[in-house]
């Protein structure tokens, strides 16, 4: 926002106010993220920076954090780092385990909300379907309802179901948790969406299913897929259900840190946040890539 | 006319009415046929459960199942009648299928939610049940003293019933006193409703905190040209994506007393190694990180209506004569408002019922409602309590919900 010419001494130091009140705004948003990177790296077992860090000395910083991680719960994390330390690693380590199991859990529950969601999406978007308003509420409601509620819910309905302390239960309740979020993105997809291109594939002698997969597909998938990891971080991020409904063997990284932060917190956690921090930004540029690429497909210029 | 429409026919001789009523069914069956998987799998693994365990806040067996007799004792004398030989016969049949059956330790519970202290009451009688003999009443008055007490036969017939509105009383801080009659419990003991209390107004507080730091940076989003304004927009996504767990420890990283803050600030030489200032842990640091976390809810309704408000607007009320500060709040502000509501009534739903971060950074005075839940399921095991402080709280959520659908329109709902 440029200042206008005949702006006021006044109105001129009050921009200035305000671009620094946004500064400080966005600082407030970003800093803690970013604050805790160089932190997982500090040699010393501390929540702030040394005065060697400060000065940059390599002897203030050391990935010491990053080797508990890996070390934690090994049989033999002495030994040295050959294919034996590395299998080691892969079938013992703690934070391995959890990892796998996060990702597990993330995919399958992620392709169920995904499409099961992209369904409804399309059924929604259509002008003839009935109570809209109130279907959409509904499946939009595991967003909005606390997931304390969800999670107690699910911790009855599972110990009587046979599903608790098993993998479907928890990706069933993670697919639920992410669903929303499907159709939110999808939904907005097909706002765009031009009908008279069903028909006119039609009219060229498409039949539906050529029709879906061929015109109407490449046009959603960019919501389709940011939708999905949308779902993805939701399971990815989600520790309430998993904590009332799983037990040891299920655990994933959320619910393995939150052990961490509660008991004993130490910079390992920090070392983990890092982690996670990174994986966000390459799920946030890709969104951001699919959305300019939606943008451009629907011919959606922007101004 | 109608004779008109009616006469038309379609090619295949069908009068065109009702083949368009055939094909609009058609078409509503298709759309209903393509949202049906996904509408049953949220009824079973969403609402289902949650509906289950409502049930159960006003549900609970457990003492109507291992107290039969007392159950039909209650049923034959009305509300007020002094517990009599054949109530405490009642009682001593009762005290025996306990011991039998094992059940005494659960009975004891239930009726202990209501009065304190008399879980052991049940387990040492039914212990001795066997040696019980005629006449009841002076036998169990030898056993304890405490089975005279009207309170724990009031407790008793509302416990007989299955279905009972208790656990929602309790949930609100009220009781029955020795007649049946709904009271406030003591002054130190109304924990539930200063709990709620709390929980809406620090809910409120973090709505206004965000709305306050939220208008700047979406007007400032929205009056950049959109290349300049996509960076920027980074940094509100970035939180948004990143996970709940990473943010809260980077408050308790940033806030504890040997944190960053705090060593800066002892560094700076502002406050002594002493003075370190208690950020987290208190009601302070719930406040903090939950504005961080819920920051971005606010951020992106308020941008998306921001976006669509023509500059020209501002600029002409400025042409005719309107100063800076009556342009933005009689002509700008008000374009922003539909904005505003969005994204406040989002952020104060998803605040009432939050539960990580109040847990992870609270400390003791910085705990909301969920936390309480939680409490009940994982600690004291009274889940039918837990089940009705969440109905009260699921409760005032879809109001809210339904308010958001009416002002916004859920349809209306953006992420990103």
């Amino acid at each position: 926002m440029a200042l206008p010419a005949y702006a006021s001494p006044l109105e001129k130091t009050w921009h200035y106010c305000y671009l620094a009140i946004c500064t400080l705004i966005f600082l407030f948003l970003i800093s803690p993220i970013l604050i805790i990177m160089p932190l997982s790296f500090n040699a010393e077992p501390y929540f702030t920076f040394t005065e060697k860090m400060l000065s940059f000395d390599p002897e203030g910083y050391s990935m010491r954090w990053y080797d508990s991680l890996m070390t934690f719960g090994m049989q033999n994390p002495e030994a040295p780092r050959n294919g034996h330390w590395w299998s080691d690693f892969w079938h013992n380590a703690q934070w391995m385990h959890v990892a796998k199991n996060s990702v597990i859990i993330g995919f399958f529950s992620t392709l169920v909300a995904t499409v099961l969601g992209t369904l409804a999406a399309l059924g929604l978007a259509r002008p003839e379907m009935p109570f809209r308003r109130a279907i959409m509420a509904i499946l939009i409601s595991p967003m909005i309802v606390p997931i304390i509620i969800t999670a107690t819910g699910l911790f009855f309905f599972y110990s009587k179901t046979g599903l608790a302390n098993s993998y479907p239960g928890i990706i069933l309740a993670h697919a639920t948790l992410g669903i929303p979020f499907v159709i939110i993105t999808v939904t907005a997809t097909l706002i765009g969406f031009d009908q008279s291109l069903i028909r006119a594939a039609a009219n060229l002698g498409a039949n539906p299913r050529t029709t879906f997969f061929r015109v109407v597909m490449p046009l959603i998938l960019p919501g389709v897929i940011s939708g999905a990891l949308f779902a993805f971080v939701t399971s990815f991020d989600e520790v309430v259900v998993v904590l009332f409904v799983a037990d040891h063997t299920q655990q994933t990284i959320p619910r393995q840190m939150w052990n961490g932060i509660r008991e004993q917190i130490s910079p390992a956690i920090l070392a983990v946040a890092t982690i996670l921090v990174i994986i966000s930004i390459a799920l946030l540029t890709t969104v951001e890539l699919l959305r300019r690429r939606s943008e451009r497909l629907r011919g959606v210029t922007p101004r | 006319m109608t004779d008109a429409t009616a006469s038309l026919t379609t090619a295949d001789g069908k009068p065109l009415k009702a083949a368009l009523a055939a094909s609009q069914a058609r078409a509503k069956r298709k759309a209903l046929m393509l949202v049906a998987p996904l509408f049953l799998f949220v009824v079973i693994t969403f609402v289902i459960p949650i509906g289950q365990m409502l049930f159960q806040s006003i549900y609970n067996p457990t003492f109507s199942d291992a107290a039969p007799a007392l159950d039909e004792w209650f049923g034959a004398n009305p509300q007020g009648t002094v517990p009599d030989e054949a109530a405490f016969a009642a009682l001593a049949a009762d005290l025996k299928l306990m011991r039998e059956e094992r059940t005494a330790g659960a009975a004891g519970t239930r009726i202990n939610y209501d009065v304190a202290g008399t879980r052991s009451l049940f387990t040492a009688a039914a212990r001795r049940a066997d040696d019980l003999a005629p006449p009841y009443r002076e036998a169990i008055l030898a056993l304890n003293e405490d089975w005279g007490d009207p309170m724990i036969w009031r407790a008793m017939r509302s416990a007989s019933s299955a279905f009972t509105p208790d656990f929602y009383l309790a949930a609100l801080d009220m009781t029955r006193d020795e007649a049946g009659k709904i009271v406030q419990v003591e002054e130190r003991q109304r924990v539930y409703k200063k709990l709620f209390g709390r929980t809406l107004m620090l809910s409120g507080l973090i709505t206004v905190l965000c709305m306050l730091l939220a208008f700047p940076i979406a007007h400032l989003l929205a009056t950049l040209p959109l290349a300049k304004s996509n960076i920027l927009m980074i940094l509100v996504l970035l939180p948004f994506w990143t996970s709940l767990l990473v943010r809260s420890t980077a408050w308790i990283v940033l806030l504890q007393q040997q944190g960053v803050i705090n060593s800066a600030l002892v560094a700076l030489g502002i406050i002594d190694d002493q003075g370190r200032i208690a950020m987290i842990y208190n009601q302070a640091g719930t406040i903090i990180a939950m504005t961080h976390i819920l920051l971005p809810f606010m951020v992106l309704p308020l941008y998306s209506v921001m976006r669509t408000i023509p500059p020209s607007y501002v600029r002409a009320a400025r042409s005719l004569g309107a100063s800076s500060w009556t342009a933005f709040r009689r002509v700008y502000l008000p374009q922003t408002l539909p904005g505003i509501a969005a994204g406040a009534l989002l952020v104060f739903i998803l605040a009432v019922g939050y539960y990580i971060t109040p847990a992870l950074v609270g400390g003791a005075d910085g705990q909301l409602i969920s936390n309480l839940i939680a409490f009940h399921m994982q600690k004291s095991l009274n889940w039918s309590l837990a089940a009705a402080l969440a109905g009260l709280l699921l409760g005032g959520i879809l109001l809210l919900y339904w308010l958001y659908d009416r002002l916004v329109g859920i349809d209306k709902m953006k992420l990103g």
